[in-house]
């Protein structure tokens, strides 16, 4: 049985990037408990010799030539930004100073 | 002549040409149909104000003007498409999806952009930011998900037909529970490119419509490889050589499908539909799928993982609200697969499923060693009332119990109405077929819908 505490819901929502207020991170660590406990039912599986399924067609190594076509226009590639600067999507710092 | 909207596409094809009415008129009763009936139903997130302006250009191709609706997570070029999330209340795509630029420039016009649970997560609409879609047959209850909106738009004539999308049965089973047929195409049949994504190594765009006539109509129009998605195209798959030809086709019940979990009526109606197909001609043979039962535990690992992954694009800055917008159902899925993928965990969970994922596949293929196709019902339950699953995501996690496998596999399958219960309520059916099966799947199901009018009766609205 895998519990999620509250500790780990926080955890995982930072790597998320979500900003769960407290009750979210109340009903997450029991909801996300029960779900992670119906799962834990392939465990009754054995797999040691199966291989992973990645694809299901098996389809692999899709090549197209390698051309120079139109494509998106900067002011449509802009379109639905929050903030534009000079042509730029214009975001909040990463680094500081 | 009145009522157009309430044609099939094959029968409104067939009047265009005929010159028995225009495609004006057509485009002119199904806009008023969804004047008159949408605000009871909520099909439609928006209508498109351009339609009859497009209908101008468009009449001397295959299509001549046919009003069709598009599933709010196919990206419409300068249409507004929410996903039927807030967090995208006002995106407007700068490019068309593949597959609604094939159904357009061969002569269709959009009337609206449908209802669906917000991005696709979900088997009700419930977890639509704006709203679920009641169902046309009894509005008390959910049309099904999360194609919901556009399976209601179909069955209430409000569109001659609709597209929609299917990770784990929601094509299939929002036509199930509004009596229209659906069409959950091959992995890689119909591109991917423009649809929002939310699983990329099951989602499937797919036909819903009136009949399975139309579906394959519409099929033939979506379908193709595109430079777009590397996953597309119709291919001969090796492993999956289909036996020879033979005089009567065989049609595998799988034990599994028809087990106690699934609800007397719907079990009963299938079987019956199952006996009509065998007295026309199929022979019928029980087979099992044992893995059948794991399908739901794998699909909600891998399924949140593919989806923690996809949502990462949302990140406020390109497109689209901050992340806070985002709905219930959307952080709960991106928190479990955020979980599921992370360090310590990923064998336990991705690696296991992946694995279990190749099992289910292997059932089939076995199967399809034996049997031609296979039927079964689409869902558990007949359509359940408003509020009655999403207390509880687990509960609404179960009503895609027998259609995620078929994403799980890649297989194609084809969902059309084989009867009714006591209380009036559509029961579906779904025909599965080996990859790349269409054409077959489309064979019997046409066969079913020439022997029996189930597909015919409409709601009262």
């Amino acid at each position: 049985m895998s519990q999620l505490t509250r500790e780990e819901v926080e955890h995982i929502s930072k790597l998320a990037k979500l900003n769960l207020t407290d009750l979210e991170v109340d009903k997450f660590s029991r909801e996300l408990t029960e779900i992670l406990d119906f799962v834990d039912q392939l465990n009754s599986l054995k797999t040691e010799n199966i291989s992973p399924l990645n694809n299901v067609t098996g389809r692999k190594n899709v090549f197209r030539e390698d051309e120079i076509k139109p494509s998106l226009s900067q002011k449509d590639a802009l379109a639905n930004a929050t903030s534009v600067y000079h042509g730029y999507f214009k975001v909040k710092a990463i680094f500081s100073r | 002549m009145n009522d157009l909207n309430k044609l099939s596409l094959k029968e409104a094809l067939f009047g265009l040409k005929q010159k028995k009415f225009s495609s004006q008129e057509l485009l002119k009763d199904t806009l008023l149909r969804i004047k008159e009936v949408d605000s009871k139903l909520f099909a439609f997130i928006s209508v498109n104000e351009k339609a009859v302006a497009e209908l101008e250009e468009k009449q001397e191709q295959m299509l001549l003007g046919i009003p069709f609706a598009v599933k709010e997570v196919l990206s419409t070029k300068e249409m507004k498409t929410t996903a039927s999330s807030k967090i995208l209340a006002n995106y407007l795509p700068p490019f068309e999806a593949t597959v609604v630029e094939k159904v357009k420039s061969s002569g269709g016009i959009i009337v609206g952009k449908t209802n669906c649970d917000a991005f696709a997560f979900g088997a009700s609409t419930e977890n639509s930011g704006f709203g679920p879609t009641k169902n046309p047959w009894n509005l008390e209850r959910v049309p099904g998900g999360s194609s919901g909106g556009s399976a209601a738009a179909v069955a209430a004539d409000e569109c001659i037909f609709a597209l929609g999308t299917d990770t784990g049965g929601s094509i299939r089973q929002p036509a199930s529970f509004c009596n229209i047929s659906g069409l959950k195409p091959t992995y890689g049949a119909c591109s991917r490119y423009g649809l929002l994504a939310m699983a990329s190594s099951f989602d499937c765009p797919g036909p819903m419509g009136k009949t399975v006539e139309d579906c394959e109509i519409i099929f033939d129009l979506m379908k193709g490889e595109d430079n777009n998605d590397a996953t597309s195209g119709i291919f001969q798959i090796e492993k999956d050589k289909v036996k020879g030809k033979k005089e009567k086709l065989v049609i595998g019940l799988p034990k599994e499908f028809f087990s106690e979990g699934v609800d007397e009526e719907v079990r009963q109606a299938v079987k019956k539909a199952a006996t009509v197909l065998e007295e026309n001609g199929f022979f019928l043979e029980e087979i099992s799928l044992p893995h059948t039962q794991f399908a739901i535990a794998v699909y909600y690992i891998l399924v949140p993982s593919e989806i923690s992954s996809n949502m990462a694009r949302y990140d406020g800055n390109r497109f689209g609200d901050k992340r806070e917008a985002f709905e219930d159902e959307v952080k709960r899925r991106i928190m479990l697969g955020t979980y599921t993928l992370s360090a310590g965990y990923f064998d336990q969970y991705y690696l296991k499923a992946l694995k279990v994922r190749n099992l289910i596949q292997q059932d089939y293929l076995e199967a399809f060693q034996k049997v031609d196709l296979i039927l079964g019902p689409v869902s558990p339950t007949p359509p359940f009332k408003f509020g009655e699953r999403s207390v509880d995501p687990l509960k609404m996690y179960l009503a895609d119990v027998l259609t995620a496998s078929a994403n799980l596999a890649g297989i194609p399958a084809l969902a059309l109405p084989c009867g009714f219960t006591k209380d009036l309520l559509p029961i579906g059916m779904q025909l599965l077929g080996p990859f790349f099966s269409e054409k077959l799947l489309f064979l019997v199901g046409k066969k079913y819908q020439e022997i029996t009018n189930w597909h015919k009766r409409k709601p009262n609205l």
